[in-house]
């Protein structure tokens, strides 16, 4: 039977249209949410303007609302987690790619992904009864004997606080920096690390001075992706932060992010300026993770070779 | 793409034919079960959900759903009408009140107690604290249990060095306006300093979500105190502390205190049952009580739902006080109950009365 020709350019042009729509929905959707935003948050950003990012002012009695605080916990939260995750997500990455038999790669591979399904409230569960505990009556009280005389470690052992946020925030993000970093290793040409071997380098030479110079942007690139994951967590590291809106230099002191506030005030915020400083708190916030996931996504694909993941 | 365009046209007619049935069924629906929700405070939270599944089975008909979201909560929500009923233990303030679109009514339901409950190695009961010294704690000037302060009034307790680690609400609740209410009427400083309000800015202390959130908190960290509602405080174990009212006789926090503070007011209760029982005179009375309020429209939107409301709360308000007891909530004092009735009864919808 012979395909019509009319029938087949308008069953692709009907395809191509449905299709587009769909793509034209996110984009507007995304186009929604910032205008949202940006009218719901009016009445904070012409009242505070640019202070309402240097104020720690918190105060919904007296509607003076700064947002130094949120931004101060959920930075310091997020790069602690970074600091904890990125040496061991490398070394996932390298081991997996490079090292590790294929009886171990793949499974392996399984768990770290799915340590990513794992739910953000129960990481908040497991913070409240194990690790926090555990920070309390181990980690915090070596740290303060041993380091005590670094203001990061000075201060009562509490458990909660920013230590454990950044704690809870590096087994979250490390999936994420892992499964990226490795896919990027992967896709460094094989004669790099084959000719490095040649030279007589041995394994984690060939690594260092081959590989890894060619996919370091990928892996800054996955390592912005995990913080950009990092800036957004809500439920765990509200669990856990302390929720005071203090700045401290103590890792032990409790904090409180950008996305926590949001979670906790916002059901119940009756003020109209407290809607509008919480809104413009998720405007930031969203505008963060905005530019840094598209900065990160691009780093990404210069080595992965574009969006297909094709190498050309 | 034939056999394509023949799913297609079968889907769409299955989708356009299940359509019809759920709109059959919610007709019928209406007719059978009447679909109420609620929200608000915490604090009474243990007691409602007990009325609303012993009033489910005397009125099958009638389903409640009560979301305990902080009464900041319920209240934004009955303001926005979104919700049939809220809940809140603080009265409403006249700003709040001139923001909703109708005259909202307060029905107190019940009375509850706001307690200091602690974690304290070594010191399982019988702590004593003068209210210069909860403020003390709450504003940051106490820091460690063995402060000469509180041990001045527990000399025969062992306190030990720890820092005091303060426990208070992350979210906006009535039980924050409850302890600041009374914490704001025994101490200028704090009154100054911090206010009294749902959600105030606390000099100290690690913010946790609701109750369960403040009481979980206690109960994992030694060497913490905070301030949870009384059902809370003995449904998890926790120690609570005995509070010197304002006769200077220290009170266990129990049903006996709190219906001794709620004494002294009811036959001053003003018409709108909007009042403060904190710090209230008498030799046993709890300072840090408070009645629990239900806040409906005075004229409801929806005649059926508003009249279930009614009924909801004429059954809460005489055989509901039979169940607070078990659950530690006081009953309504009877002058109380008498006022509330007549309040009941003035309640409309599309002004018609609804009783």
């Amino acid at each position: 039977m012979r395909p019509r020709a009319t029938e087949v350019n308008l069953g692709d042009r009907v395809f191509r249209w449905t299709t587009a729509i769909f793509a034209g929905i996110i984009l507007v959707i995304l186009a929604g949410m910032a205008l949202q935003m940006l009218r719901a948050s009016a009445p904070s950003l012409s009242k505070f303007g640019f202070g309402f990012l240097t104020s720690t002012e918190w105060d919904v009695v007296r509607e003076e609302f700064g947002a130094l605080p949120f931004i101060f916990g959920t930075v310091v939260s997020s790069l602690v987690g970074l600091i904890v995750a990125v040496p061991v997500a490398l070394g996932i990455a390298n081991f997996h790619s490079e090292l590790a038999p294929s009886w171990v790669a793949r499974p392996l591979g399984f768990i770290v992904e799915l340590l990513a399904a794992i739910p953000s409230v129960v990481y908040g569960l497991w913070g409240i009864f194990v690790v926090a505990p555990w920070l309390r009556t181990t980690v915090e009280p070596f740290l303060g004997k041993t380091l005590g005389f670094i203001p990061l470690f000075a201060g009562p052992p509490r458990g909660y606080g920013m230590l454990a946020a950044g704690f809870l925030l590096a087994i979250m993000i490390l999936p994420t920096i892992a499964s990226i970093s490795r896919d990027v290793l992967r896709a460094a040409p094989t004669i790099l690390r084959e000719g490095a071997l040649a030279l007589g380098a041995t394994r984690w030479e060939a690594i260092r001075s081959a590989v890894l110079p060619f996919v370091r942007s990928g892996i800054v690139g996955a390592v912005i992706l995990g913080l950009g994951r990092a800036l957004g967590e809500t439920m765990a590291v509200t669990m856990v932060i302390g929720n005071r809106a203090e700045i401290a230099a103590s890792l032990f002191h409790p904090g409180y992010s950008m996305a926590s506030v949001i979670a906790n005030e916002y059901a119940e915020a009756s003020s109209d300026m407290h809607l509008a400083a919480l809104s413009e708190i998720g405007l930031l916030l969203f505008g963060v993770t905005l530019l840094l996931n598209v900065a990160a996504r691009l780093l990404v694909w210069r080595v992965g070779g574009g969006p297909t993941g094709a190498r050309t | 793409m034939r056999s394509l365009i023949l799913a297609v046209a079968v889907v769409a007619l299955v989708a356009c034919s299940d359509k019809n049935e759920p709109v059959k069924a919610g007709k019928a629906n209406d007719s059978e079960t009447l679909d109420l929700q609620g929200a608000g405070a915490t604090f009474p939270y243990p007691l409602y959900s007990k009325w609303v599944a012993e009033y489910q089975k005397a009125n099958p008909r009638v389903r409640i759903n009560y979301q305990s979201i902080g009464s900041g909560g319920g209240i934004r929500q009955i303001t926005e009408r979104t919700v049939d009923f809220g809940a809140s233990d603080a009265p409403m303030t006249d700003a709040e009140l001139a923001k909703a679109p109708g005259k909202l009514v307060h029905i107190p339901t019940t009375l509850g107690a706001v307690v200091l409950a602690y974690n304290v190695a070594d010191v399982k009961s019988g702590l004593k604290l003068t209210p210069d010294v909860i403020a003390g704690i709450f504003l940051g000037d106490i820091k460690t249990w063995d402060d000469p302060k509180i041990a001045k009034d527990n000399p025969d307790l062992k306190l030990p060095r720890d820092p005091i680690t303060v426990a208070t609400r992350s979210d906006g609740s009535g039980t924050t306006a409850v302890f600041t209410d009374y914490l704001a009427k025994i101490s200028p400083a704090w009154k100054e300093k911090v206010g009294a309000g749902k959600s105030v800015k606390f000099p100290v202390g690690l913010g946790a979500k609701g109750n369960e959130g403040v009481a979980g908190q206690v109960k994992t960290t030694p060497g913490t105190i905070g301030y949870i509602e009384l059902a809370y405080a003995k449904q998890t174990g926790a120690s609570c502390a005995w509070v010197q009212n304002a006769a200077g006789k220290f009170v266990e926090p129990s049903l006996a205190g709190i219906s001794a503070a709620a004494a002294g007011v009811s036959k001053d209760m003003p018409d709108d049952f909007r009042v403060s029982i904190a710090n209230a005179p008498g030799d046993a009375s709890y300072p840090i009580s408070s009645f629990t309020y239900i806040l409906v429209y005075a004229d409801g939107a929806d005649a059926a739902k508003a009249k279930a409301v009614a009924s909801f709360l004429w059954w809460a308000i005489h055989d509901g006080q039979k169940l607070g007891p078990d659950l530690f909530y006081a009953p309504l004092p009877a002058e109380v109950v008498a006022k509330e009735e007549a309040k009941l009864k003035t309640l409309t919808a599309g002004g018609k009365p609804l009783l």
